[in-house]
């Protein structure tokens, strides 16, 4: 184990701190030549300022980091990478900190390689419909750029104004509009990367069709464990010519759930169709007074994108499809402003149940579209058994879960409780041939959950990929993969410590 | 060539129920095998490879063998391992746009499954003829080769629409990722790796797509243009107007035909005869634009579907589609051939086939100087006119002079801001100085690429097929730890792996 204990799953509440140890002899030793390869005021070694890196959006995973950099360029994260490599230091890369399964949590041992500072837009090419920019970019800020041209960066996570697009591809993000338009490996055609031995090179060409292998493919959504994303080039989407959104009012989410399933049914791809179920809407009305329909059981808003008399066709045939699956009540946007108030609700859901319940965990599985009913009542039922508080917030038209398991963070009984029925949510969705993460990832919050998805070959398989780019198992060591196996060594049946663990040389937690 | 007349090793016999001694007809791009299996299921697939990797036997994966020569001829082959008997659609939940597949399911069969509900596998590539029918090749096959068509404007190839996948390792461990669900980020994503890695990693036994809803609509514009310039202006309004395509394609059998363009648009009945009739417009009477509920009988059989002789794909930014239309029939004509040229045009990728009896030399010297000119790219300042020499091949009949600036413009559409000299307040704000002007020398070495996806054994001689790759080291890495004794299609890829 190191310093960093793990907490419950994706809390909210604060953890535990862990007082960070003096830097190591080894780490020590690294603080000139980073100074000297990326200047003397991008390496923060106060003990008060590495604080402010020891989680990331998953504050319930402290660990303040040994040393942090903040290299400005490609070069210079290559010439850190190459220092940490020769000393046999590990390093964790982070933009800007707003990952939700502890992915960029530090090390008590190694370098926080942040990206903050690497910001540029370094190209717009409109006639292409691409961009190439450095990874601290924030989400939105590549849409911004695209605008003037009648393009947007289509993945929109919802942290795009904060989130960087290193940690996009880092984490492979969605976003609520990626039921139609994809998530962030669809819209990469190119990264240059910095290889876990220090070496810059280029996966892919940016056509989307280079020869070899998949690398980018591969990369994206390694969580960071594959190497650092110093460039990107992106793919831009047409704005498209028109956008309805409807909020749709039901008793209960199994009458939302048949809209979904009626509307999927039909033919119609929507941009979105996201559900929330009474306790979510409760604390929303609390919070930011989003004002939907009174007595609703569940919302289901459903955004339509796309030309013009397409999108009038399919609002017309998702509002019939709404009422005679049961909703009482619908509403539909007619501006951009009145767009942003149907999205209120929904937007502010995470923060809003934290003024019902003193501490929360964010929940995120995903289960088959038709499975959705069965599983919200096998929620239900567990929550009631554990006499714990759930409230419902979910991507309906994929499938993708966000719980919101509330409980008295003063109470240990009620956080075991909490941390129990947040697994079980979990089992649920494998059960129904899920998955334990449809957008947060693993990172270090749910690696010991994916051998419930996963066998030791299939595991042992994504080890090799891991050897092949980081044999020395420098880069982000710890996530993902509950005990990884070391590289090279000769995949069987296991007995006892692993012998490098045993001596001391290595760790698993 | 005389088969070897050896008998079958045991262990493969009695790992597999369908072995027998190959024939000449089971030669993998000229290398005669040994033996060939047809496991029914991941597990007999399993059983089969442990033994022949315990054997010491090079295997190389087939599913209708309709494109089994692309790419170099193995350095070694002993066993064929065929898949058509993994022959089941396992699941269709049409629901949830789903459907797990094995591996020898033939794509007109899942068309046809899938079809029943309203649904589709979003896939179209070209139909090849093979050695046990073609009709677009198994999941499998497609998988591997990463083959597309038309809609890979719209939805991709398969890399994009692979949710799941179930491979057996060469050492014959079975191994899955992904799942049957569409949004799923749990662990790496093998299937990324496997799609277009023609065998080399491993035989894939079962694939999971995300499906699509077979349109209520489709229409097809098209248009046939004297000049290549006007070709590319037609497809750059297809692509700024609102009429959405799913895919554009051009065709331009010689240089001396005109050039053709149909772009595909789909939906809802009504919005897409409005849209289709609003582009016919746009396009202008010059193009004689027609509109038609089926496609051109050229749509998905261009160069690309030539099976035999030398065929190169060209992948661009598509931006570039006059720079690239002109380095290619430039490279033509310094080697003396006049392949026929067409594809993708609007999704950056166009093909180039050139016929079997076409002199070697003249061939190696076409992917040459083409990959000379498009691996330079553009100058650092795009807003140049297209060098003297290249205007030529791309100018209309009326001899009107053409530039780069009018491709940009015609591309710009009329609407929208210049691609020159303008760029968001957002840009601006991260200190973007060259946004939307001019390339930037900081991209990655080279924005196109030419990849020889099967010629005569002369060409391949001559050429290396695959030319520079990105990042090769990275990928013999990954190579060397999933197939450390090289027995899986060895020598068949880029790079030689």
């Amino acid at each position: 184990m190191t310093e960093h204990a793990p907490g419950p799953s994706t809390s909210h509440r604060s953890g535990g701190i862990s007082q960070p140890p003096g830097p190591s002899a080894a780490l020590t030793a690294l603080i000139p030549r980073l100074a000297e390869a990326c200047g003397p005021d991008t390496v923060i070694t106060d003990p008060m300022e590495l604080r402010t890196y020891e989680c990331d959006g998953l504050t319930a995973h402290r660990c303040s980091p040994g040393l942090v950099v903040l290299p400005e360029t490609a070069a210079q994260v290559a010439a850190v990478v190459r220092a940490c490599a020769a000393a046999g230091v590990p390093f964790v890369a982070r933009g800007s900190g707003t990952g939700l399964s502890g992915g960029a949590l530090p090390r008590a041992d190694g370098v926080l390689i942040v990206t903050a500072r690497m910001r540029r837009i370094i190209e717009v090419d409109p006639a292409s419909r691409r961009a190439i920019v450095e990874p601290g970019v924030t989400n939105l800020a590549v849409s911004q750029a695209a605008e003037p041209f009648g393009l947007f960066y289509a993945p929109d996570p919802s942290s795009q104004k904060i989130c960087s697009v290193g940690g996009n591809v880092a984490e492979n993000s969605g976003g609520a509009h990626c039921l139609k338009h994809g998530f962030t490996v669809h819209h990469v055609t190119g990264l240059e990367i910095v290889t876990p031995d220090g070496e810059l090179t280029w996966l892919g060409d940016g056509t989307g069709a280079a020869p070899g292998y998949d690398l980018i493919g591969a990369f994206t959504g390694s969580e960071g464990t594959l190497g650092i994303v110093t460039k990107i080039v992106v793919r831009l989407t047409p704005v498209p010519q028109a956008v309805t959104t409807l909020l749709a009012a039901f008793e209960t989410t199994g009458h939302g759930g048949a809209a979904v399933s009626a509307i999927i049914g039909a033919g119609i791809l929507p941009a979105a169709i996201e559900m929330m179920d009474a306790l979510a809407i409760e604390a929303a009305e609390a919070a930011v007074a989003c004002r939907y329909p009174q007595g609703a059981g569940a919302v289901l808003i459903v955004e339509l994108d796309g030309p013009e008399t397409d999108v009038l066709g399919e609002t017309a045939a998702v509002r019939k499809l709404a009422e005679q699956a049961g909703a009482f009540e619908i509403r539909e946007a007619a501006d951009p402003a009145e767009r942003a108030a149907i999205w209120t609700g929904r937007r502010s859901a995470f923060a809003a149940v934290g003024r019902i319940s003193p501490a929360y965990i964010v929940q995120d599985g995903v289960v088959p579209r038709t499975a959705l009913p069965e599983v919200l009542d096998r929620i239900s039922a567990l929550s009631e058994q554990a006499g714990i508080r759930v409230a419902n917030v979910f991507h309906a038209g994929d499938g993708n879960l966000h719980p919101l398991v509330l409980f008295d963070d003063s109470s240990p009984e009620q956080s075991a409780a909490a941390e129990v029925l947040s697994g079980a949510i979990l089992d649920e969705c494998i059960a129904h041939g899920g998955s334990i993460t449809g957008e947060h990832g693993v990172g270090v919050d749910k690696s010991r959950y994916l051998p419930r998805m996963f066998g030791p070959d299939d595991l042992d398989t994504m080890q090799l990929l891991r050897c092949a780019f980081d044999p020395a198992g420098l880069c982000n060591p710890g996530k993902i993969f509950p005990t990884p196996r070391l590289c090279g060594e000769v995949p069987g049946v296991r007995r006892g410590p692993h012998p490098l663990v045993a001596s001391g040389q290595a760790e698993i937690f | 060539m005389p088969v070897a007349a050896e008998p079958i090793p045991a262990p493969l016999t009695a790992a597999c129920a369908a072995v027998r001694t190959a024939t000449p007809a089971d030669a993998v791009a000229g290398v005669q095998p040994r033996i060939v299996a047809a496991p029914a299921s991941t597990q007999e697939a399993s059983a089969l490879l442990r033994a022949a990797a315990d054997l010491g036997l090079a295997v190389v994966p087939r599913g209708t063998g309709s494109r089994l020569d692309w790419g170099s001829p193995p350095e070694r082959c002993d066993l064929v391992i065929e898949t058509t008997r993994l022959d089941q659609v396992v699941e269709h939940a049409a629901g949830d746009l789903v459907a797990a597949v094995q591996a020898g399911v033939r794509l007109d069969r899942l068309a046809e499954v899938l079809g029943a509900a309203g649904q589709r596998l979003a896939l179209d590539p070209p139909t090849l003829p093979g050695t046990s029918g073609g009709a677009g090749g198994t999941i499998g096959g497609v998988l591997a080769t990463g083959a597309a068509g038309p809609l890979r404007l719209r939805y991709g190839t398969p890399r994009d629409l692979l949710i799941g996948i179930t491979v057996v390792r060469a050492d014959g461990a079975v191994a899955k990722s992904g799942g049957k669900v569409v949004k799923n980020v749990a662990g790496y994503d093998i299937g990324k790796l496997f799609a277009g890695s023609r065998g080399t990693l491993g035989l894939i036994t079962q694939a999971t797509f995300r499906l699509h809803p077979v349109p209520a609509e489709t229409a097809y514009v098209t248009a046939e243009c004297a000049a290549a310039v006007d070709a590319c202006r037609v497809i750059s309004v297809a692509l700024e107007s609102p009429a959405s395509p799913v895919a554009a394609e051009l065709d331009w059998p010689a240089v001396s035909d005109p050039v053709r363009v149909c772009v595909a648009l789909e939906g809802d009945p009504a919005g897409v005869a409005g849209r289709a009739i609003a582009l016919a417009g746009l396009v202008g009477h010059d193009a004689a634009p027609s509109v038609r509920p089926d496609p051109p009988p050229w749509w998905g059989a261009g160069p690309a579907a030539q099976p035999d002789g030398t065929v190169l794909q060209i992948a661009f930014w598509p931006g570039d589609l006059g720079m690239v239309l002109a380095e290619i029939r430039a490279a033509a004509e310094a080697a003396g051939l006049d392949p026929a040229v067409g594809g993708s045009a609007a999704a950056g990728v166009l093909y180039a086939a050139l016929p079997p009896d076409g002199d070697p030399g003249a061939v190696a010297t076409l992917v040459a100087v083409l990959r000379a000119a498009v691996g330079r790219g553009l100058p650092a300042d795009s807003g140049h006119h297209l060098p003297e020499s290249r205007q030529p091949l791309l100018r209309a009949r009326s001899g009107a002079r053409l530039t780069f600036a009018d491709l940009r413009r015609g591309r710009a559409g009329a609407d929208r801001p210049a691609a020159n000299g303008q760029h968001g307040a957002g840009a601006a704000a991260e200190g973007a100085g060259t946004a939307g002007r001019a390339r930037s020398g900081e991209g990655p070495p080279a924005r196109a690429n030419v990849v020889v996806l099967h010629a005569p054994p002369a060409v391949g001689d001559l050429v290396d097929l695959f030319g520079p790759v990105p990042s090769l080291a990275l990928m013999r890495a990954v190579k060397n730890q999933f197939d450390p004794a090289r027995t899986m299609a060895p020598g068949r890829f880029a790079g030689g792996i």
